[in-house]
């Protein structure tokens, strides 16, 4: 193999599993160490400048950082990182004096934004310090898009969002909340200078079965019925309530009938329980709360007696999968099953609908009456017209939308300065030495043993007993440091000084992962199979050093390493050292 | 500064026959020197160890005074072990394999409490043809007391605050051979592929079994005029052959080609190849190793791998006809067999 070059800000970065995995990056460890310092302030300015929600996103983030996180490769379960950034937000004191400041002198340059979801939130965060007027429109009567109207209060409660949603717009951002944009044409006409498209993906699927028709108003579309249920248009519900899903929404939706007089709520989906696509915790809260899963279950019709929803009729199915792997529900022949319902509400998917946008403004759209949008800049083929969050590429979620709002920012700035959107500021790194003196580190890298810490939750009666009642409680301060003392701090890298190594093997012998290997170098394939230890995640990179004196090279497997620092500690020449590396994301403003 | 190794080790770390992972073979952390290249050798002892499926239980490690006799706290955390006075740890051993022949006995020692103060022990613990593994961690130097020259440094070389050494060098396994030991090899700490598979072969050996393993002192004797620093010793190393060992329950899977090579089956089953040998070298023949060790000597060489083997070998236990139970599991009506016995003794006697 190549040596190593780690001179590109990439390598090192990827070694930071959870702020690679981050949609926005954001540097975990860094946080994580403030925590555990108990600095929960600086922790939330951490987050805040790479995610603006740290208070939403410590309660809902989808939190594709913990799947990648190192300690789940080396334990059974990785860092509570999602929780401990609502410990920093719970905790924090006064922040806005640290946020950026607003020009008064505006640089003459006006943004629209159109929805006020998370992604047009971010791009009016990045854009509004750097002396832009943003007027941001919504046909809700508040700003945070879905966060508001779908995210149930007893995840997230009204004041958090509220906070984080008012540090952006009380930057001097104009509102037009409440007001339904019908024409893109009538937006261009007020001559912005750009234009940002942040309006998700509003439209909820139904099923068309035999019955709907004559259930009437018993059958609900399920994010509208949570839009209505948090803006207080509804606030009750049947005894016996089917929902129909097995996404984050069908999560949502029983769990709100729980609180607002359902009884029998039950889940009733297609798919296998194990394929279901809600994330595992909210299939494990809905469990908890008493709420049963019926999977394997394709709903038929709906049946009506006396003119008014009686129940559903079921299909029991059977996954298949072929020689590829494709899924197939094949029904198993038993009799169809029938469930009784006062309400059913669908929660199967949602779609992008731009029917607002009129087709002969320069904005193409793909043949799934997408608009074709570039993934780097998120320029529409319309220059001046910009796209993010779900109304970009379909649903994700709340983190991928801050994310897409922030590159959609610089591509805005760039834009406006009369530049390239493509020549994108590099992202701004540092890597500092750790040592402070022998054998002695600025970071704590003693690996505590513990396992993950479980959240506290309020007791169940308590909570189905008031939607507005927040489920979990969050960790205490002494249980986030106690948290926080298991990350591994996967940025304080390995750094390999080949110059200096004699090839004593001190390294290889301390480390308890056996990460380090001297050895003949090879193709990546073949070096792999002949490492300290097996290295078969290739997902993980060799770190493989110049050739030594003995024409051997070190080649370090970056999968299991614990960051321990003790490969350091026991070089007698310095050759490893530890050093932290941040990696912050370009931002809009940033010189190229 | 750490005072334990992390918990965690490698998910998938291979298990032996026993189902122990190398870990189960380690020891506390190492409180030597960075870079000391005793640890080294630790880690080919846990690595041995671990490759043989020993039972931990079954292990006897001993060792004197020096940095080299503290490095068994640092592997074989389950073993049984004993740290006795300064060159006293083969009358030790003599005595526990003995009283114990159903253990296996590491013993490790430096060059200063093997070749000056235990000297006398060494040689007669070798003469007896005790069955036990004697590894020497060879610096040149009393590393534990800040690096004086000991008997194993070469003539003129000089340790980092030190002036030439105006004595010659006593050769362990040369004075070995002429001892009649019946298993002799030098490695180099620096070389786990080689010293792992020796100390396997070693420990697969019935009788005295040593191993000269050179192990840079980093902090006192790894400077350039010093013949026993890192790159010293990697310019001037001349392997007799490569080891493989394979142990007795696996199949023999390397095929070497014919004339190169040797096949040796240890008392254990296990089979020892040796292959590419240097022609000048018999391993089965003593004085044919002894000529090559003097003659990689004179040429400023230092020989490493198995320099001689006796395939034959008898140890102590065979030699002096001792109990094959150990002495804890003897009752009294082995100890006392009763007046019939003694009556029959007597008569053999008149
Ligand atoms: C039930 C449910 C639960 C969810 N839970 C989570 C979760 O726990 N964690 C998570 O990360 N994500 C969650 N999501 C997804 C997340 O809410 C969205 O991915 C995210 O809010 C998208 O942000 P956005 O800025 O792209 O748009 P949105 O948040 O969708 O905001 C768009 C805004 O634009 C408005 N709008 C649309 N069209 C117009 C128009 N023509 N004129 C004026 N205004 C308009 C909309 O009303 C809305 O207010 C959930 C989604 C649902 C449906
Ligand atoms: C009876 C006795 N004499 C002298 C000493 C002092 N002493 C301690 S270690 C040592 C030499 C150790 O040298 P070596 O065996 O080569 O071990 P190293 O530290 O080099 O590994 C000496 C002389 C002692 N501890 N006990
Ligand atoms: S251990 Fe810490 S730094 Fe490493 S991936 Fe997990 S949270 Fe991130
Ligand atoms: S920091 Fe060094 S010693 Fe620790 S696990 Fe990583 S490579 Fe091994
Ligand atoms: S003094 Fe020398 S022999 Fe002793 S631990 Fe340090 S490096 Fe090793
Ligand atoms: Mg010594």
């Amino acid at each position: 193999m190549e040596p190593t070059d780690v001179k590109n800000p990439e390598y090192f970065h990827k070694v930071v599993d959870c702020q690679y995995a981050c949609p926005a990056h954001t540097p975990v460890p860094e946080y994580i160490r403030l925590i555990a310092a108990r600095r929960y302030t600086e922790a939330y300015m951490i987050n805040w400048e790479s995610n603006v929600f740290p208070g939403v996103l410590g309660r809902t983030c989808d939190r594709p950082c913990e799947p990648a996180c190192r300690r789940g490769r080396i334990e059974k379960e990785p860092v509570a990182i999602c929780r401990l950034k609502r410990v920093a937000a719970d905790n924090k004191g006064e922040v806005r004096d640290r946020m950026p400041a607003i020009p008064e002198q505006k640089n003459g340059k006006r943004i629209a934004c159109i929805g006020a979801g998370p992604a047009s939130l971010t791009v009016a965060r990045d854009l509004m310090p750097l002396g832009y007027s943003i007027d941001i429109y919504d046909n809700q009567i508040a700003g945070g898009g879905m966060m508001r109207s779908q995210i149930p209060s007893f995840r997230l409660p009204i004041q958090v969002l509220d906070e984080e949603v008012n540090f952006i717009l009380d930057m001097g951002v104009t509102t037009f909340f409440d007001i339904e944009v019908t024409s893109m044409q009538s937006i261009i006409d007020k001559g912005y200078d750009a234009i940002f498209v942040g309006t998700g993906a509003p439209r909820g699927k139904g099923l068309e079965l035999p019955g709907l028709a004559e259930a009437g108003d018993a059958v609900h579309v399920g994010i509208d019925w949570l839009s209505s249920v948090a803006f207080e248009h509804i606030d009750s519900i049947g005894k016996k309530v089917l929902v129909l899903g097995g996404g984050n929404t069908a999560m949502d939706c029983c769990r709100t009938s729980k609180r607002l007089g359902g009884e029998d709520v039950r889940v009733v989906v297609r798919s296998p329980f194990a394929d279901m696509k809600a994330s595992p915790w909210e299939k494990e809260d809905a469990m908890h709360e008493g709420i049963p899963i019926y999977d394997n279950h394709t709903p038929k019709e709906f049946v009506i007696e006396d003119g008014k929803l009686k129940g559903m009729l079921f299909e029991k199915v059977e996954a298949k999968y072929d020689d590829n792997g494709k899924r197939s529900l094949v029904p198993t022949g038993e009799d169809w099953v029938f469930m009784e319902a006062d309400d059913v509400l669908m929660a199967i998917g949602q779609e992008n609908a731009f029917p607002w946008i009129e087709r002969d403004l320069g904005i193409d759209f793909d043949k799934w009456d997408m608009p074709v949008v570039d993934e780097t800049s998120f320029q529409s083929t319309n220059p001046k017209i910009f796209f993010g969050g779900d109304a970009a590429f379909g649903p994700e979620n709340v983190i991928t939308a801050v994310a897409h709002g922030h590159q959609a920012a610089v591509s805005i700035d760039l834009f406006c300065r009369g530049e390239s959107v493509q020549d994108r500021p590099a992202p701004r790194t540092n890597l500092i030495s750790q040592k402070m003196g022998i054998h002695e580190w600025s970071y704590d890298n003693a690996v505590e043993n513990d396992e993950r810490y479980i959240v506290p939750l309020a007791p169940l009666e308590k909570a189905l007993g008031d939607r507005k009642v927040e489920v979990e409680l969050g960790f205490d301060q002494e249980m986030g440091f106690k948290e926080a003392e298991r990350c591994l701090n996967c940025d304080v890298q390995t750094v390999f000084e080949e110059s200096r190594c004699i090839e004593c093997d001190a390294c290889v012998d301390i480390c308890p992962t056996d990460c380090i290997s001297f050895t003949a170098n090879g193709d990546e394939q073949e070096l792999r199979g002949r490492l300290s230890a097996p290295a078969g995640n290739l997902a993980q990179d060799l770190y493989v050093s110049e050739a030594l004196p003995t024409t051997r090279v070190m080649v370090k497997d970056e999968n299991v390493c614990l960051h321990c620092g003790l490969c350091a500690e026991r070089c007698p020449t310095t050759a490893w050292d530890m050093q932290k590396f941040l990696y912050n994301v370009s931002k809009a403003g940033q010189a190229a | 500064m750490s005072y334990q190794v992390p918990k965690f080790r490698h998910p998938e770390l291979p298990r032996n026959e026993l189902g122990y992972t190398r870990a189960d073979y380690e020891g506390s952390i190492s409180t030597l020197c960075a870079g000391c290249g005793h640890d080294s050798i630790s880690g080919s002892i846990v690595r041995a160890c671990h490759e043989l499926s020993l039972e931990p239980h079954k292990i006897a490690k001993l060792s004197g005074i020096g940095c080299s006799s503290k490095s068994p706290t640092y592997f074989l955390g389950k073993s049984h072990g004993f740290n006795s006075v300064h060159g006293r740890m083969p009358s030790v051993v003599t005595g526990a394999a003995m009283a114990n022949r159903d253990l296996l006995y590491l013993g490790v020692s430096g060059d200063g409490d093997t070749a000056s103060i235990g000297m006398g022990q060494f040689t007669h613990a070798i003469r007896r043809n005790l069955n036990m593994v004697y590894i020497v961690m060879n610096n040149g130097c009393y590393g534990l007391t800040k690096g004086q020259d000991s008997a194993t440094a070469d003539e003129g070389s000089a340790s980092k605050k030190g002036d030439p050494n105006p004595f010659g060098a006593i050769d362990l396994p040369g004075l070995a051979l002429q001892l009649g030991a019946t298993f002799v090899a030098r490695s180099f700490s620096g070389d786990k592929e080689q010293l792992v598979p020796l100390i396997k072969a070693a420990m697969s050996h019935r009788g005295f079994a040593l191993i000269d393993v050179v192990s840079p002192c980093v902090t006192f004797n790894n400077n350039t005029a010093s013949t026993k620093s890192y790159e010293f010793v990697r310019e001037h190393a001349a392997a007799t052959g490569t080891v493989d060992f394979v142990p007795m329950r696996e199949e023999i899977t390397t095929s070497y080609p014919p004339g190169q090579s040797q096949e040796v089956t240890m008392h254990d089953g296990s089979v020892l190849h040796l292959h590419k040998l240097s022609e000048e070298l018999d391993p089965f023949c003593r004085s044919s190793a002894m000529m090559a060790l003097e003659r990689y000597r004179s040429s400023g060489q230092i020989l490493t791998g198995l320099i001689y083997m006796d395939k034959d070998s008898r140890d102590l236990h065979e030699v002096l006809e001792t109990s094959r139970r150990p002495l804890n599991t003897l009752a009294e009506e082995d100890l006392c067999p009763g007046d019939k016995v003694l009556q029959n003794i007597n008569a053999s006697l008149r």
